[in-house]
């Protein structure tokens, strides 16, 4: 048993002494470094080893949940005891509770979390990634000025979980991400844009050169952009952009979001709620995945849950808690806010890849946008409208014509899930959320 | 206010020696400037929903964060305890980006600046209080709501606060610490009708104790306000799509100061020439209508803070006066660089992240219109009072701000709700294109969070009515 398991094991003593009937207990530990350069110079650099400990705990249905960065025996001694307090002053709660998933069971899949290769990687080294990837987008074109830096992060976490039900479980992981950002200057002003590439495995990263020349290509073809005149057209949405309309799926189809009658998917499963060429899943168990875990936040085992297939919407997400609010399964999403409560989150929640290559799609516009940035939140998922700042290149005869920006898209999530004429052969993991490329047959151009 | 009155001498027996190791070996590969920021964090919350109380948490948060600079070169390094082998190890791990040869060496503690000012002088901290009196506000809050329309069929009202402790030591001679309280309470609520559903959204709070939630901030105010802007929703029309005037209420519109201007003038994008407003001081950015300070400085403020987070006093700072930029949000770290003054501004989320150049309360003066008569003077326009969030790309200048309660002008008349709607512009430009400044200012409820670099940190924002010549609403009607 680790040190980890060994702490959370007392902490769940310690709260069954203090009148606890259940309660659940998440240590984690980051041996974290970042490193940030900046025009060829090391701007900061950054290590540390942090810890910290997630309580839940439940005094019949009434329960309270808590947090510490310190985990000295005395200052743990004194939360527990206080939470449970805590506890005793909230309110019944039917659906509170551990779920009874949430048993220890040998033989978890091992899902090649982590990589060893990366501790034989010097800082040095780690250092000239970020430099390799700054100076490849620096000498990509001359028009590349500036720069907002490169970033190298790695992180090795450990994560123990305990509870009630005899739960005692832990397991290692690693990730590393790579971040470029480059400016490119004309004389109509300067534009910047980023590429990067995350992975637990180091053989998943792509090259640092290959990051920073994709990050310059990104910057200098916004060179020159302009506003446009107000229109309704067709919409492309690049694979970074095509992930944050699957944030907003997310959202809508996470179980707090449906007992809440705060989305725009309430009462929807086993309906047509996009188009028949989408299907999405939140595959927890896939190899090496940047939002794979053998259990979740709350010790429920994870799994692959099917959200929607061939346009029809089959599942929402659950924790422990919302399953019983709505009479569902848990399916393994339990994931822990910052002050120790159970939320849900994705793990890895992905649209899968259709049958067209990215320049088919642009090539069957006739006049339309494809969008490379998207800013600003407003997006409302009670009742799906969107509306959003957009950055991109007008399309017309199926050929890039010039950049655009200052202009916003707007429309109704529902319908434009319903309005997904094609999807992209290029599914491009850089996180746990991922889309490839998509066209939404409308949406309303605001500009000029 | 002496050191070993802050809470890391008392509890947790940090002595002036361990400070004067610390700093002398994050020192001893020969930086030029090392800082401690000692930080001890207490946050509660409670959650109201469904008519019950679902839930309460608390959270503590030790550790000391150690920087040392060498030119323009940053190491950092945090210990989550304050146990003295850790902070050494934080404070050699930090002096590693100094490549100089060790200079070692002793380095004194300086006698503490004397910190008169206390801008948030409360009797109570809420953190002390009983759970008791704080889950009496949120239910006050849910009757409110409830009580306001029957078509109110969820309210969800959260209650946090946060007591915060830090001490500050530079090898330049500075040793503060201050002790930071902050409150905040939120109602959400969801309206349906016929199937159609919409959500409101208020919130308030600040640098103060239970005491700030009474008039504008009453429990009951903040619910029947919540209530009253999803109810409204239901009724919204579709947004208009295209340029038009905009008038923009006063508060928390003052969103758009932030997004259009405030980022682009935090001084580490200026020193390094990413930012779209780069060597524009002493030129003209804005109408001469427009005077917009940030300001740490004032009392019970959710932005204010008597030190900023490298310990030097905030201040009140013009950013543009009548249309001129008059200079940059500095933290230490920009202000050598570029030889120009501190402004207090240097903040951080907390002991795991370095200070960086951020916001505290950004408003625009007062001006002599009167509200009703810029109202009056729009053919056909937007009025827009409530936001959400904001976004800015301070490389090209562009922003955002999304409109969640905003109505049509027509002839000089409020007429039908609009449903929310992006606004986009362009920070250099849109400041020029105001062409009347209310007198009727007005800073926000307290409920600002700003992101920069993956830092959070509570700010305000304030604005009197004002009207915008042109701005592209982001609707759905042509």
């Amino acid at each position: 048993m680790s040190d980890l398991q060994t702490t959370a094991r007392d902490v769940i003593e310690r709260a069954k002494k203090d009148g606890a009937t259940a309660a659940d207990v998440l240590i984690r530990e980051d041996d974290s470094f970042s490193v940030t350069v900046r025009m060829g110079e090391v701007e900061t650099l950054k290590q540390a080893i942090s810890r910290s400990l997630m309580l839940r705990v439940f005094v019949g249905k009434r329960t309270a949940a808590s947090h510490t960065s310190d985990l000295t025996p005395s200052v743990l001694q004194g939360l527990v005891d206080e939470t449970v307090e805590m506890a005793r002053l909230t309110s019944e709660d039917d659906s509170a509770g551990l779920s009874e998933h949430a048993v220890y069971r040998n033989g978890f899949p091992d899902l090649q979390l982590i990589d060893p290769s990366w501790e034989a990687v010097t800082p040095a080294e780690r250092i000239d990634f970020a430099m390799r990837s700054e100076a490849a987008a620096l000498s990509a074109d001359k028009s590349i000025t500036n720069s907002e830096g490169a970033s190298f992060d790695y992180a090795r976490t450990q994560v123990a979980l305990a509870n009630t039900l005899g739960f005692n479980g832990s397991y290692q992981a690693s990730s590393a991400g790579l971040y470029c950002v480059p400016i490119a200057q004309s004389s109509e002003g300067m534009q910047r844009d980023h590429w990067m590439s995350a992975a637990r495995h180091r053989n998943r990263m792509e090259s640092p050169e290959d990051i920073g020349r994709k990050a310059a290509q990104r910057a200098l073809r916004r060179l020159g952009a302009r506003k446009i005149p107000t229109a309704e057209v067709p919409i492309v949405f690049d694979p970074l952009t095509a992930r944050s309309l699957l944030g907003h799926l997310f959202e809508a189809i996470s179980g707090s979001a449906i007992y809440r009658r705060s989305s725009f998917l309430i009462d929807q499963i086993g309906q047509k709620v996009a188009a028949e060429n989408i299907t999405v899943v939140d595959d927890a168990l896939m190899p090496a995945g940047l939002g794979s875990s053998p259990f979740d936040d709350e010790g429920v085992p994870t799994r692959v849950t099917p959200i929607i297939e061939d346009g029809v919407l089959r599942n929402y997400l659950h924790t422990a808690y919302t399953a019983r609010k709505l009479g569902s399964q848990p399916t393994g999403n339990g994931s822990r806010t910052a002050a120790g409560a159970v939320t849900i989150g994705p793990t890895n929640f992905y649209l899968k890849p259709g049958k067209y290559m990215p320049d088919e799609i642009i090539r069957s516009i006739k006049r339309g946008l494809y969008v490379v940035e998207l800013i600003g939140f407003g997006v409302n998922t009670v009742t799906g409208d969107y509306s959003r700042g957009a950055v991109g290149i007008w399309v017309e005869n199926g050929e890039f014509v010039h950049p655009v920006q200052e202009v916003t898209i707007a429309g109704n999530l529902r319908e434009m899930f319903d309005n997904i004429e094609m999807v992209g052969s290029d599914l491009t993991f850089l996180g746990s959320i991922a889309a490839p490329t998509l066209k939404i047959g409308k949406m309303v151009i605001s500009g000029e | 206010m002496e050191l070993n009155k802050s809470i890391f001498f008392q509890r947790y027996n940090l002595t002036i020696a361990d400070i004067e190791t610390y700093l002398s070996e994050a020192l001893s590969r020969g930086g030029d400037y090392t800082d401690l920021y000692f930080e001890y964090r207490i946050n509660h919350s409670i959650v109201l929903e469904e008519q019950i109380i679902k839930s309460a948490t608390k959270s503590l948060s030790l550790g000391v964060g150690v920087r040392v600079i060498s030119g323009e070169k940053t190491g950092y390094a945090y210990s989550d305890d304050l146990n003295r082998e850790n902070v050494i190890k934080a404070a050699r791990t930090a002096a590693f980006i100094a490549n100089a040869s060790s200079q070692g060496g002793k380095i004194g503690v300086p006698a503490p600046l004397d910190q008169e000012r206390n801008l948030y002088p409360i009797h109570v901290f809420p953190a002390e209080l009983e759970i008791a009196q704080k889950i009496a506000l949120l239910q006050e809050a849910d009757r409110a709501a409830r009580v306001f329309d029957s078509r109110i069929k969820q309210v969800q009202a959260s209650y946090a606060d946060e007591t915060k402790h830090v001490l500050i030591v530079t090898s330049e001679g500075n040793a503060v610490w201050d002790l930071q309280p902050l409150v905040r309470l939120n109602v959400m609520c969801i309206a349906e009708e016929g199937g159609r559903r919409q959500s409101g959204y208020q919130g308030g709070g600040g640098r103060q104790g239970l005491d700030i939630f009474a008039g504008d901030l009453d429990p009951k105010a903040i619910a029947r306000e919540s209530a009253r802007q999803a109810i409204l929703q239901l009724g919204a029309v579709d947004a208009p799509a295209g340029p038009m005037e905009v008038v923009l209420g006063p508060g928390w519109p003052g969103i758009l100061l932030h997004e259009a201007i405030g980022h682009g003038l935090e001084a580490d994008f200026n020193r390094k020439k990413t930012s779209a407003f780069a060597g524009l001081v002493g030129q003209k950015v804005a109408s001469e209508l427009c005077t917009v300070v940030d300001d740490g400085t004032i009392p019970f403020r959710r932005g204010s803070l008597n030190m900023d987070d490298e310990g030097n006093p905030t201040h009140q700072t013009v950013l543009i006066e009548k249309g001129i930029l008059r200079g940059y949000l500095q933290d230490r770290l920009s202000s050598k660089l570029m030889k120009l003054p501190l402004t207090g501004n240097g903040r951080r989320q907390s002991y795991d992240h370095i200070p960086i150049p951020r916001m505290t309360n950004t408003f625009m003066m007062a001006g002599d219109s009167a509200p009703e008569d810029i109202i009056k003077s729009v053919k056909k326009g937007l009025y827009a009072v409530q936001f959400g969030g904001g976004q800015v790309d301070i490389t090209s200048g562009k922003f955002v701000f999304s409109a969640s309660e905003a109505y049509l002008i027509d002839d000089g008349h409020i007429t039908a709700p609009v449903k929310g709607a992006t606004l986009i512009g362009d920070g250099p430009t849109v400041l020029r294109r105001v062409t009347a400044v209310g007198s009727d200012l007005k800073l926000d409820h307290g409920i600002g969070i700003c992101g920069k670099d993956g830092q959070t940190i509570p700010v305000g924002v304030g604005l009197p009515t004002i009207k915008i010549r042109e701005i592209t609403v982001g609707g759905t009607e042509k």
